[in-house]
């Protein structure tokens, strides 16, 4: 088996009128009931690789997050089911989960809130490791919890402080080493430098790529930077609206981007040398809401090609070469 | 040089958490602010003299046997009339008023701290599941807290006094009832904050279960704000108690508290003997002064959104 996770068909969904009284509307003279619904994540399917990273991009607000943490089990998925390593975590409960948990970590995006101020870092890698059992004793967890902090450049004196006294990326650093403290075989980043200074970005990212090596890791890397994504991923999805509208290998998606949302992502990165900014398009308009999602394919009011069809139908998945898919009706 | 080991032995010991304390931003101001040493002045004064104060009063004004009905209505020492031993005046069976404040704000403060502890105990318990689960039983307790807001503490008490009677258990009973809603709301607020940060989740990411989520993660993050909360409470406990009493529905009359002696007066306050309600009544505004003082400062300096 040298899948370690498999997604099929997950969906999320919230409800934003709770209970019965929020969904009556006073509309044209009449009370109608009506339920808003914001559709987050929409039918996606994708699998990670034993020891590779899958990366998912996408604009702010088009799920990628949700995704995250409905993997992870965060919020419950509303459909679809979630495999890790093959056996199907969908509908277990917590303590159910717990096993599964020692094995699957997260690293959270913003430094500074995923952090307990009321913990020094000592206790925050301890944690984890005591109530997973991964350390017998509390002298054996600081041990370990030290030599977590040395690899990730935390030095131990530091150990006793409390978080507020650390700067951004040294912050992330401890986030990182939390992860890493129960000895998971897989590792969600959440967008986990999109909050830290570009010249901090880049030791996150060597260092999230250095653990990878030294443990074997498997990572579900979630980002909205293009140049991240090319220098640690070996497969990607490009999300739009809480769909799946590319997804292949690295090599496939950048040497041969063929949905149009993924080309115009592209076109908007800004290179040193060239005209490419100027004469990019970019993308007409604004993302939708994904309260009242377009009908037919999502990207068709903002996509220059958009045909009589892509109003009407959804697209369905289409391999175009070995393990690249897309999305549209182009092809 | 320290070895290694030496170095990781340390660890934990040093950088304690008082000496954090007295490092820290919030001692930095509190030593700065005039008012709010002032208020611990009062506050600390007040609670030595109700607990030491005896050992210098010149008579237990409870028994019966060491008052003399002949000193009624002695003024105070300083007034035509006045005589040294009862530096305050006598009320109207000579019991000295100096001995019986200090028994009396004893009773006060006892109440006033004691029903605070309820209250505290019973709204942030509620306010935390009420935040921390939400649905059914966030909609039942907040829908109860809103009905005992709709209606005037005063009115409340004074109703749940009348049922049960008078005396200090019921007078306790009485203020938990009234004041647990003003703590539940705040937690349950707070607790809606905290726990949609990332740190939360990462405990659930461990898998940690929920009471050790609560405990270890989501109370302290929302102690700050019950910590003003409280201050202010026994302040405001101490003068419902006062007022209770005043009003003839309070600590029974053979324990009396500081409202308890301000009634005693009442109907001699326009006969000229004054000190009979005013001394008692000056020395409640001195107790809720004090804590006020001191948690105004705490409000400011704790509640990150002054700042």
């Amino acid at each position: 088996m040298n899948t370690i996770l498999k997604v099929k068909n997950l969906e999320q969904r919230f409800e934003l009128d709770k209970g019965i009284l929020g969904k009556i509307k006073f509309k044209n003279g009449k009370f109608v009931k009506e339920e808003r619904i914001v559709r987050a994540v929409n039918d996606i399917s994708f699998s990670v690789d034993k020891g590779k990273v899958f990366s998912l991009v996408g604009e702010s607000g088009c799920g990628k997050s949700t995704t995250a943490r409905t993997i992870i089990k965060l919020i419950e998925p509303k459909g679809g089911t979630v495999e890790f390593a093959g056996e199907n975590i969908t509908d277990l409960t917590r303590t159910e989960m717990l096993k599964y948990r020692k094995r699957m970590q997260m690293i959270f995006q913003d430094p500074y809130a995923s952090l307990n101020s009321k913990q020094k870092v000592l206790n925050i890698i301890t944690e984890p490791m005591l109530f997973h059992g991964v350390a017998a004793s509390k002298s054996e967890a600081k041990e370990k919890a030290l030599d977590i902090l040395g690899k990730v450049g935390i030095r131990p004196e530091q150990a006793t402080r409390y978080p507020h006294q650390f700067s951004g990326g040294q912050r992330q650093r401890i986030g990182i080493a939390r992860a890493l403290a129960v000895e998971p075989e897989f590792i969600i980043a959440d967008e986990p430098v999109s909050a830290l200074d570009v010249s901090i970005q880049a030791q996150i990212l060597n260092l999230l790529m250095d653990l990878k090596k030294e443990y074997n890791f498997s990572y579900l890397f979630i980002a909205h930077d293009l140049s991240v994504v090319k220098h640690i991923s070996d497969d990607l999805g490009v999300m739009y609206l809480g769909k799946i509208v590319e997804k292949g290998s690295k090599v496939n998606i950048f040497d041969n981007p063929l949905h149009p949302y993924t080309k115009a992502l592209f076109s908007s990165v800004p290179k040193l040398s060239g005209t490419n900014l100027k004469n990019s398009k970019g993308i007409r308009g604004e993302i939708p809401s994904s309260i009242n999602l377009p009908s037919g394919c999502y990207f068709h009011d903002r996509c220059p090609y958009a045909k009589q069809i892509c109003m009407e139908k959804m697209p369905t998945e289409r391999e175009v070469e070995n393990g690249h898919f897309v999305l549209c009706h182009l092809y | 040089m320290k070895t290694e080991a030496q170095t990781i032995n340390n660890i934990g010991t040093k950088n304690s958490k008082w000496k954090l304390f007295l490092k820290s931003e919030f001692f930095y101001n509190y030593k700065r602010s005039v008012l709010a040493i002032i208020g611990s002045i009062i506050i600390i004064s007040v609670i030595l003299i109700a607990i030491f104060g005896p050992l210098f009063t010149i008579q237990d004004p409870y028994n019966m046997s060491e008052i003399e009905l002949n000193n009624a209505y002695t003024p105070p020492a300083w007034i035509e009339g006045g005589e040294s031993t009862f530096i305050l005046g006598t009320d109207q069976q000579g019991r000295d008023m100096f001995s019986a404040i200090v028994y009396g704000s004893r009773v006060s403060l006892v109440i006033g701290i004691v029903s605070t502890l309820l209250s505290s105990v019973l709204g942030i318990a509620l306010g935390i599941i009420s935040g921390y689960f939400g649905g059914k039983v966030d909609a039942l307790i907040m829908r109860i807290a809103d009905v005992m807001l709709s209606f005037p503490t005063m009115l409340i008490a004074l109703f749940v006094m009348s049922v049960l009677g008078r005396g200090v258990v019921n007078i306790l009973i009485t203020l938990t009832i009234v004041g647990w809603v003003k703590f539940a709301r705040t937690v349950r607020g707070e607790v809606l904050s905290v726990k949609k940060q990332e740190y939360i989740e990462a405990t659930k990411v461990i898998g940690l279960p929920n009471l050790k989520i609560i405990l270890k993660h989501v109370f302290p993050n929302v102690l700050t704000s019950i910590i003003v909360l409280v201050t202010m409470q026994v302040g405001s406990n101490i003068l419902t108690e006062a007022t209770l009493s005043f009003l003839g529905l309070g600590v029974p009359i053979t324990r009396p508290s500081l409202g308890m002696l301000c009634s005693n007066g009442f109907d001699v306050l326009y006969s000229g003997m004054w000190w009979v309600t005013i001394f008692p009544g000056l020395y409640i505004m001195l107790i809720v002064f004090g804590i006020n003082l001191l948690g105004d400062f705490l409000r400011d300096e704790l509640n990150p959104k002054l700042k």
